[in-house]
């Protein structure tokens, strides 16, 4: 590196996006590294944020080595984009990166930081989601050496976690995995999506956008690439499926506030003890409320 | 009779050895401890040919490497030297040039390991049935109905309660948990077979009930077994040949009617003479 080179720094003294140029280049690096071996969990040397770890640290060193002046950020949580974490974020990255535009709409959105959610609205090849992972490694449920657990990424062999399976379905007629799907990818590595609700597992098969996982903590980012095959585990005669929204009448239950019958949806507890279903992704529910309140003004014009 | 294992020079030291370690131990010299650099001398030139469908025995007292020979030969353990050769069908293997995965694959589909401890060879935070799935899962088939249904066939032939199939080993006696551990080895059907110490701490009822179950089912598959045992009984029963080794020689070997009937061996003599 040239030693006469002077970063550009801030008036508090940080340069563009919080980490320093090395630590981004070396982010950057590992970013590429985790997309030529796809679903391998490339270990990098995880920096210090001024947040605690396990609230996204990984997520956001990958948003801050890739996010540049025309770049537009959408921060979710849990699906939505008003809740503390997510707001926290964006606030974040909004006073470190001075000229990144942010937004809430899924569709506007270059770069997408996310914690449990896939957006609904389809991304595209223009689009990178990076997901906030807490722990990387699938196996380590079946083995706690990460020295075996490498040998047996290296191999292949996910027996053990497959084993996990046969017993769910043992004991309770069905794989009980609610979230932290183990997908295989390309073949060959088996991922921990990040605690992404099986709803979400199908879309990360042949997605046109670049999808990047990073562990803060566990120090590692792994990466789908765009159009990858990821194969959730299963039997061939016990296929995977998904969450069911089917309600008392044997039809699919729709959101209560949208109406939409094509979501993840969120049931919620009111104060009398009924239970509503309302749409985890608060972008789609919201766009399509204002959608309707359009066509019925237009309606009443 | 076809060659299924050859195994030609193998040795296994522990430690970091120098060159007067093989000629300081031994059962001349009443060791297998190095006393220039304190390395063990676990087993040393251990050469045995094994045809299809034979058993063949390997006989020793504690710490004379009969285990050890068996483990490096199940890929539990890296030998020091020695070359071993496997045949499986038309193809050859020679099996310490084999890489990680390769060995895996030789392992998982070719060979079955009974240990004397029922916690080495089976994963006790799952089902009995579980722990054949895991082995058939191995070998990559990957049909829930099937495995179910091999795992139920394998219980019940080694005379497993198939309603006991769904619980944890941790919930059987001794003889039980060795059995799940035999249904296990034989779920890829290998064509050879390591048993160490199989009934080693079990009441001699079981033990025959055991025996008998190992022998039926190498007339019935027609598996090359190599058993370990100090139990001279099991090696009267069970094997055609045997191995005897002290300090990681081999000091005798020959037809086990010959070894038993005829020991040649001083030490043999005493080891036939005190199980009288």
């Amino acid at each position: 590196m040239n030693p006469g080179y002077e970063l550009p720094l801030d008036e508090a003294g940080y340069s563009f996006g919080f980490l320093d140029e090395y630590a981004k280049r070396e982010v950057r690096r590992t970013i590429l590294k985790a997309i030529s071996i796809p679903g391998y969990q490339t270990p990098y040397a995880s920096r210090e944020m001024p947040m605690g770890r396990g609230f996204g640290t990984g997520g956001l060193q990958v948003t801050l080595s890739l996010i540049g002046k025309g770049d537009t950020l959408k921060v979710i949580d849990q699906g939505a984009d008003d809740s503390v974490n997510a707001v926290n974020l964006r606030h974040f990255v909004e006073l470190t990166c001075p000229g990144v535009d942010t937004t809430e709409h899924t569709a506007e959105a270059t770069l997408i930081q996310s914690r449990h959610r896939i957006p609904e609205t389809p991304l595209t090849e223009a689009q990178v989601l990076i997901l906030q992972v807490p722990y990387p490694d699938p196996l380590v449920v079946v083995e706690p050496s990460e020295a075996r657990r490498k040998v047996m990424h290296g191999e292949g062999d996910y027996s053990r976690l497959l084993t996990k399976l046969y017993e769910d379905i043992v004991q309770f007629d069905e794989i009980t995995i609610s979230h932290r799907y183990p997908t295989r990818i390309n073949g060959h590595y088996v991922i921990d999506p990040s605690p992404i609700p099986r709803y979400d597992v199908p879309q990360l098969h042949q997605s046109p956008a670049l999808i990047l996982l990073g562990a803060g903590r566990e120090k590692k980012i792994y990466a789908v690439p765009p159009y990858t095959r990821a194969d959730p585990l299963a039997f061939d005669d016990v296929p995977f499926r998904t969450e069911d929204f089917t309600g008392e009448q044997g039809q699919r239950r729709a959101c209560e506030r949208c109406g939409a019958t094509d979501s993840f949806l969120d049931e919620l507890i009111a104060d009398d003890g009924g239970k509503h279903w309302h749409c985890s992704d608060s972008d789609y529910c919201n766009s399509r409320v204002a959608g309707q309140a359009e066509q019925a003004q237009e309606t009443w014009a | 009779m076809k060659k299924i294992l050859e195994v030609r020079g193998l040795t296994k030291i522990h430690g970091r050895g120098c060159e007067l370690c093989l000629e300081s131990t031994g059962p001349d010299m009443d060791t297998n401890i190095c006393p220039h650099c304190g390395s063990v001398v676990a087993c040393h030139n251990i050469t045995l040919d094994l045809h299809e469908g034979e058993i063949l025995g390997i006989m020793g007292e504690s710490g004379s490497g009969k285990s050890t020979v068996v483990k490096t030969l199940f890929f539990d353990d890296a030998p020091t030297s020695g070359e071993a050769l496997f045949f499986d069908g038309e193809r050859q293997w020679d099996m310490f040039a084999l890489n990680a995965a390769q060995q895996r694959w030789l392992r998982n589909h070719r060979f079955g390991m009974v240990y004397q401890n029922p916690h080495l060879g089976l994963n006790f935070n799952v089902s009995a049935g579980g722990n054949i799935a895991e082995r058939l899962l191995m070998s990559d088939l990957a049909h829930y109905g099937e495995i179910r249904d091999r795992a139920r066939r394998l219980l019940a032939r080694t005379e497993v309660l198939p309603e006991r199939m769904d619980e944890s080993p941790k919930k059987f006696s001794g003889g039980m948990q060795q059995r799940v551990q035999i249904a296990k080895a034989l779920a890829t059907k290998p064509p050879l077979l390591y048993l160490d110490e199989v009934t080693t701490g079990l009441d001699l009822s079981v033990q025959a009930r055991i025996l008998d179950l190992i022998l039926e089912i190498q007339q019935e598959l027609g598996t090359a077994m190599i058993v370990v045992t100090h139990d001279l009984g099991v090696i009267r029963l069970l094997t055609g040949r045997t191995i005897v080794m002290k300090y990681g020689r081999v000091i005798e070997t020959g037809l086990t009617d010959q070894i038993l009937e005829d020991p040649q061996h001083a030490y043999t003599q005493r080891l036939v003479a005190s199980a009288l």
